[in-house]
């Protein structure tokens, strides 16, 4: 499945052929706008700025690298960093766009995709209390001391459930390797 | 660079997240320039986002016209990005500067700076990238000591020239330190040329002891 799109937009960026964008488009916009409905945002706005993170996937095709992110994580980061641009009205800083360094283990497209849905499977395994604080992280945009505040625990005990679930999710990435 | 100190996961997910204050997003990009461990990990952050946006239900767009006229703009320009600071090629800003510090500080070497007195053999910058939390460059001299304090949310001190010393470790350029409010320090300047470090916070310090009592109206943390 998600093996798919990654294959699809990394021949967009080849061939720039507009139908496999129409077929991105398809798939990613709605989820995108739901990911910042999440996040807080207005759904006009939401769906404006969706738009606009899928023309950024047209125009940034050139910077995907199916061996360093698939196809969704690499749509999160640009709809990421341009809600952020767009709430705080601040550039996230971002030393990606000229990253040309060599990483430590640059995986080939397929794993990338085959990880990405045990990834799913494993954050679905997650106890209550550590998939509680990765939602609230990643899909509310609270920090760790919002989080803290809200749930009432201390700020060493939001970090350290993050660590757990992270510690789960990264022997899988392991596991895989 | 031989990296020892690196970041901690909580706050690579924060980050992947989009959730850190300006001023620790700065820092953490900064580290990720020179740290091929932490890169490795951001990625794996980035991956648990690309999941969970594939586990939302999708909300369809408003209207039916979008993909056409999205389609329409695919030819269009984009609009001319906001010019970064002109960058004379890798040195730009001198060797110890990551390149996304070197743009905000629009390409000058930290000797061209403004420091400001804080204290004898202690200067400091404040960066002002928005948001809560203070950021400031702070330059402190051989033999010289940060006062002791604590954090009420999270510190991060990414060394960028020098080292230094404290209850945590030696801190070497390119190592940081990433500190959450249990542990209380104090860094000490032991090499034999300046220390600068990049120190970003969501909270104010808590300075303890006399020494910090009187510095803490001039640092303004
Ligand atoms: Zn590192």
């Amino acid at each position: 499945m998600r093996e798919e799109w990654t294959a699809c937009l990394a021949r967009m960026a080849e061939t720039r052929d507009r139908a496999l964008f129409a077929r991105l488009f398809e798939h990613f916009a709605p989820r995108v706008k739901a990911y910042l409905i999440r996040l807080g945002m207005a759904p006009a706005q939401a769906d404006e700025l969706a738009q606009e993170a899928m023309l950024s996937v047209w125009r940034k095709a050139h910077l995907f690298n199916p061996g360093k992110a698939n196809a969704s994580t690499w749509i999160f980061t640009l709809a990421r960093n341009l809600c952020i641009d767009r709430l705080r009205r601040e550039k996230m800083p971002c030393y990606e766009l000229d990253a040309d360094m060599p990483d430590g283990d640059d995986r080939d497209a397929g794993e990338g995709a085959v990880i990405s849905d045990r990834l799913a499977a494993c954050i679905r395994r997650l106890p209550e209390a550590q998939a509680q604080v990765l939602y609230m992280s990643y899909y509310d945009g609270r920090s760790h001391s919002e989080i803290a505040e809200v749930l009432g625990i201390p700020l060493g005990s939001v970090k350290s459930r993050l660590r757990l679930a992270f510690d789960k999710l990264k022997a899988m990435w392991g596991e895989s390797s | 660079m031989n990296i020892r100190h690196h970041l901690d996961d909580a706050t690579l997910m924060a980050y992947a997240a989009g959730t850190l204050v300006p001023g620790m997003a700065l820092l953490v990009a900064c580290h990720l320039e020179s740290c091929a461990d932490c890169r490795d990990r951001l990625a794996q952050a980035e991956a648990v986002g690309g999941a969970l946006l594939e586990e939302l239900p999708p909300v369809a767009l408003d209207s039916d016209n979008a993909l056409a006229s999205v389609l329409g703009l695919l030819d269009s320009e984009p609009p001319a990005a906001a010019a970064p600071a002109p960058l004379s090629g890798a040195r730009a800003g001198g060797p110890a500067m990551p390149k996304v510090l070197a743009q905000h500080l629009d390409g000058r070497d930290f000797d061209a700076l403004e420091w400001r007195s804080l204290a004898p053999g202690v200067k400091q910058i404040d960066l002002h990238p928005g948001g809560a939390g203070a950021t400031r460059l702070l330059r402190f001299a051989p033999g010289v000591s940060v006062p002791h304090h604590s954090h009420r949310g999270n510190e991060l001190t990414l060394v960028l020239r020098g080292s230094y010393n404290d209850e945590v470790g030696r801190f070497c350029a390119g190592d940081v330190a990433d500190l959450d409010d249990q542990v209380a320090h104090q860094p000490l300047n032991d090499a034999n040329e300046d220390c600068i470090c990049l120190i970003a916070t969501d909270a104010p310090l808590r300075f303890s002891g006399l020494m910090g009592r009187l510095v803490q109206p001039f640092i303004g943390m």
